[in-house]
């Protein structure tokens, strides 16, 4: 590849400046949900350890995983693991070279993202 | 490497604002990125006013305002004036699109307007365009043969013709890669939208003869593969062209040859 004298040559401005796409919006949230569910895993893992562990280990952690913010972090991790489904089945199709017109894709980024939510309160109904 | 942030060098002041053209009634505000290597300071974005009642109605004619009747030191690349030749591509509104063809009509608010993303300048709206150039020369942009040259022409079918439709239409603006978040993160080795519309464009040549050599060459883990699908290169193509499903068709048959 050429060598590019960068010199002291600024460097133009992307995220700054970029507006925000539906497609790479829906592109970040599957990275984002992705590594957000390792701590959710994190904290699940601990309480299946503490399980193991003895009555009153468990008695802490399961304090703490059923207690509000408990249930906000394994509520978003359930959001997380649909939206992370999903998107990955978009990604199947895509690379299967169909929906990769703007139009498909962007509806089905939009289904991603709706179809993840609805799931996550059906789900939370349903337990 | 992911790097959210501008280097200290790049991040943007506020600049001059430059008087409004006497006796205009109708004027659109423009917010425009400006960088001086003669003067070493950092960039800085301008604002100038523009007369609509004495401008064309694409934002380059109202660059070309610009500089003729306010600013002759506002520097951009421009040639044909009609979306063939590319040189006009820049960050407008967000998007990276070609200035000729782009409407000051199709933008609400003030009209911002920035060199392509993620490049090194070299003067206000002028991007440093080599290595984007030395990607493109990499993938063999010529037709490959290996049988002797037929006597009069390589003939080609209606059908395999068509198969070329959307592809050779890209004018090389460099809109799609600078768009392209992974070639903002890997543009050093990863080959970028545009390069990568290009290889494929002569894959699927039905008369070139080098397919397999392509394919090898961009068996790789950045070169082809850090295209994550996200599709801002089809979303801002100033020509509606499509260099996420290229880019899906040469992996498709990356799979295809393997198994």
């Amino acid at each position: 590849m050429a060598d590019v004298n960068r010199g002291e040559r600024p460097l133009s401005p992307h995220l700054q400046v970029y507006r925000p796409q539906m497609t790479s919006i829906s592109s970040i949230l599957t990275r984002i949900t992705g590594n957000a569910l390792i701590v959710g895993v994190f904290l699940v893992v601990w309480w299946l350890l503490a399980a193991a562990t003895g009555p009153e280990y468990f008695a802490t952690a399961d304090a703490v995983v059923t207690s509000w913010f408990g249930d906000i972090v394994l509520t978003l991790s359930l959001w997380a693991v649909w939206y992370h489904y999903l998107a990955g089945l978009r990604h199947l199709l895509f690379d299967a070279g169909r929906g990769l017109e703007i139009e498909t894709a962007e509806k089905l980024g939009w289904a991603c993202i709706g179809g993840s939510v609805v799931l996550t309160i059906i789900t939370l109904l349903i337990i | 490497m992911v790097q959210l942030r501008l280097p200290k060098n790049s991040r943007m002041t506020t600049g001059k604002t430059w008087p409004k053209p006497e006796g205009a009634t109708n004027v659109r505000k423009f917010q425009i990125y400006r960088w001086n290597p003669d003067e070493g300071d950092n960039p800085r974005v301008d604002t100038y006013f523009v007369d609509l009642d004495d401008c064309g109605p694409m934002v380059l004619d109202a660059l070309i305002y610009i500089k003729n009747k306010i600013d002759p030191t506002l520097t951009f690349r421009r040639s044909c004036r009609e979306g063939i030749c590319g040189s006009c591509a820049m960050n407008i509104d967000g998007i990276n699109t070609l200035a000729c063809i782009y409407g000051m009509d199709e933008v609400k608010g003030d009209v911002k307007i920035y060199p392509l993303p993620h490049m090194p300048v070299v003067k206000d709206l002028i991007p440093d365009l080599t290595h984007f150039y030395a990607q493109h020369a990499s993938i063999m942009p010529w037709l490959e043969t290996k049988t002797n040259r037929p006597a009069k022409e390589w003939k080609q079918s209606i059908e395999d013709r068509e198969k070329l439709d959307g592809l050779y239409e890209c004018v090389m603006c460099a809109s799609c890669s600078t768009a392209c978040p992974s070639y903002w993160w890997n543009g050093d080795k990863y080959l970028g939208p545009a390069a990568l519309l290009h290889a494929y464009r002569w894959i699927i040549d039905s008369r070139d003869e080098a397919t397999g050599e392509r394919l090898d060459d961009l068996e790789d883990p950045f070169k082809l593969y850090r295209c994550h699908t996200i599709m801002n290169c089809t979303k801002t193509c100033p020509k509606g062209l499509n260099p996420a499903k290229a880019i899906a068709e040469i992996k498709k048959m990356m799979v295809e040859r393997a198994v």
